[in-house]
């Protein structure tokens, strides 16, 4: 395997009596497409939250790119290079597609109150900047055409495809998209498919949560499957298939 | 020919629009003296609270932060400028050295009461925001044992006024030809300050600190996802609102010459907030108008309900105070029932609540 991007070692997480992560470890290679399924309520959104820093794990460690990953604000995960979508669309979604774009350059650029205030010349090529770069990451996922809609009157395809912009904008190295095909038509569902290859060969990594098992098995390097917290399989999709861990899993206990 | 559509005809226009109401801003209180002076005045105030409104329209237009406390600040700078230039402490600084000490001072209050309330939104938010307006007015009250800070309830007597330059702002003086009075005088500085605070407010709002406001005020969970420090960029919101109500508490200071914790009551900071809200959240001018309209309004009812009733009925029927809060509420109803983002709402604002009307 190449190198190790994302390593996540014996990571819990607890809510009351439920035990919703139960020491799962699992690591992600550099320029990997890697899916992470499993029935309803397996975990995988819990483990997206805690890898996000939306909630710590009470157990475990994340190590990206080598270095501990500080986990306990989401805006640090997203500086370190961690960006996210989430399962149901939360774009701004009264401002403009461009405009949510340019908030997602918040983390990479500079200007302070005193630089708006002053328009000091730093701060004007800096705003040059985030609209150039806003602009592009619109073209780059096929919706330049909407940059001036508000972003809760894009199509349903369009939204998922801006907020991917969104988390691009973050320049993140490690890509989560969760379930980014939920309620997506079969056309949609194929144009998600070809973004995501491209992005993989743009370089980035991408850590997918999908229920779409056609999307997942098509597309994805490796595959980890989760079901009670616990990682049951991991492996390349063909062998996960068969698996028949994953299999019960899925279909249920064999009766009698 | 020029066709009005055509742009470079279109810029002339809007150039000599800005040219008319330059000048017309500039003549106003020379047609406002001929009336009377106390018109003079009553503008003043309305400019005050105009400050006050784009102020708070930070907090609340901006970030979205609700805020029924916000008077706490403007007691903060004008009880600043108070201290520092009257004869209670003995002080006399000069008043372009004071208004930076109390909107810093402003500020620190604004991010002590920031900090503890970050984690609570909306109704929650709302009520510890206007205990804290109390706590500061009952402080203001009170202080005046063991140690005599605030003078308590008989308030802080003969503050300086301004004086810049060798320009005196009590007394009349005759430049250029015209006679202008003290009021005159504050409603040129008062009209120099609100311009700089509009402008300061359009480039935040422009900016990369305004688009992060924007995006907490939408959703705050995806704000931090995209990496915003929420925590920080909230503090921001409420450091800056502060400033701005500490400036103009300290021109009111200046202005008034007394003040007393009578004047930072509840019922200010619900002005205020109405102000804001009638106006349009988040549109700059739209605060502005609601800010004048609600400065005006009263001041016309007091000088044509009296002599109106007079001539009819030979006495007074109904207080012009009565009319006021009459109208207000019937004005409060009718708002939310046919304009609920406002006279004059920014075009964000404006989309929000027709989707959550859907």
């Amino acid at each position: 395997m190449t190198d190790v991007l994302l390593a996540a070692t014996d990571v819990s997480k607890r809510f009351g009596g439920v035990k919703a992560l139960a020491g799962v470890s699992l690591t992600i290679g550099q320029g990997e497409i890697y899916g992470l399924i499993g029935p309803n309520g397996a975990g995988k959104t819990t483990f997206f939250n805690c890898l996000t820093g939306m909630y710590g794990a009470d157990e475990g460690e994340f190590r990206f790119g080598g270095v501990k990953l500080d986990t306990q604000a989401p805006h640090e995960v997203t500086r370190q290079g961690i960006a996210r979508t989430f399962q149901n669309i939360r774009l701004f979604a009264n401002m403009t597609a461009l405009e949510n774009v340019m908030v997602g350059r918040h983390v990479r650029t500079h200007a302070q109150v005193f630089g708006a205030i002053f328009r000091t010349r730093a701060t004007r090529t800096e705003e040059a900047q985030i609209e150039a770069r806003a602009n592009d990451l619109l073209r780059y996922v096929g919706i330049e055409s909407r940059a001036n809609d508000v972003a809760g009157q894009l199509s349903y395809g369009d939204q998922r495809r801006l907020e991917i912009a969104r988390a691009l904008a973050t320049e993140p190295r490690l890509l989560a998209l969760d379930e980014p095909a939920a309620g997506m038509n079969a056309t949609e569902t194929v144009g998600l498919r070809d973004l995501i290859v491209a992005l993989r060969q743009d370089g980035l990594t991408v850590l997918l949560i999908e229920h779409d098992v056609k999307l997942v098995m098509g597309l994805c390097d490796r595959v980890a499957v989760l079901d009670y917290g616990e990682k049951i399989a991991e492996d390349v999709p063909s062998v996960v298939q068969r698996d028949p861990k994953v299999i019960e899993a899925y279909l249920g206990g064999s009766v009698g | 020919m020029i066709s009005p559509s055509d742009p470079a005809a279109k810029s002339i226009w809007a150039k000599l629009g800005m040219a008319f109401i330059v000048i017309a801003l500039l003549a106003l209180p020379f047609v406002l003296t001929q009336v009377g002076t106390a018109w003079v005045r009553i503008t003043n105030l309305a400019i005050l609270f105009a400050l006050l409104a784009l102020g708070l329209n930070i907090v609340v237009g901006f970030a979205g932060l609700l805020d029924l406390g916000y008077i706490a600040f403007y007691a903060v700078g004008a009880y600043t400028y108070a201290l520092l230039a009257s004869p209670h402490f003995g002080l006399s600084l000069p008043f372009w050295a004071i208004l930076p000490i109390g909107a810093l001072i402003a500020c620190v209050f604004g991010v002590l009461l920031g900090a503890p309330t970050l984690k609570l939104r909306g109704d929650y938010l709302a009520i510890v925001t206007l205990g804290f307006g109390e706590i500061i007015r009952i402080f203001m009250n009170n202080l005046s044992q063991p140690f005599n800070l605030t003078n308590g309830p008989r308030g802080i007597a003969r503050i300086d006024p301004v004086q810049v330059g060798g320009v005196d702002f009590r007394t009349t003086d005759t430049w250029f030809g015209f006679a202008v009075s003290g009021p005159m005088k504050y409603y040129y500085l008062l009209l120099l300050v609100l311009v700089v605070v509009i402008v300061v407010n359009l480039r935040l709002q422009d900016s990369r600190i305004g688009r992060a406001w924007q995006a907490i005020r939408e959703d705050e969970l995806a704000a931090k996802a995209v990496g915003i420090n929420t925590t920080h960029i909230k503090l921001l919101a409420f450091a800056m609102g502060a400033s701005f109500g500490g400036i103009a508490g300290g021109i009111f200071s200046a202005i008034q010459g007394f003040i007393s914790p009578e004047s930072f009551v509840l019922v200010e900071s619900i002005m205020v907030l109405a102000m804001v809200v009638l106006g349009g959240m988040g549109n700059i001018f739209g605060v502005i108008a609601g800010a004048v309209l609600l400065s005006f309004v009263p001041e016309i009812l007091r000088y044509t309900v009296e002599p109106l009733q007079k001539s009819i009925f030979d006495r007074v029927v109904i207080e012009p105070e009565v009319i006021r809060m009459l109208l207000f509420g019937l004005a409060l109803v009718l708002m939310m029932r046919f304009r609920p983002a406002g006279l004059w709402p920014s075009s964000t604002r404006r989309r929000e609540l027709r989707n959550a009307e859907r």
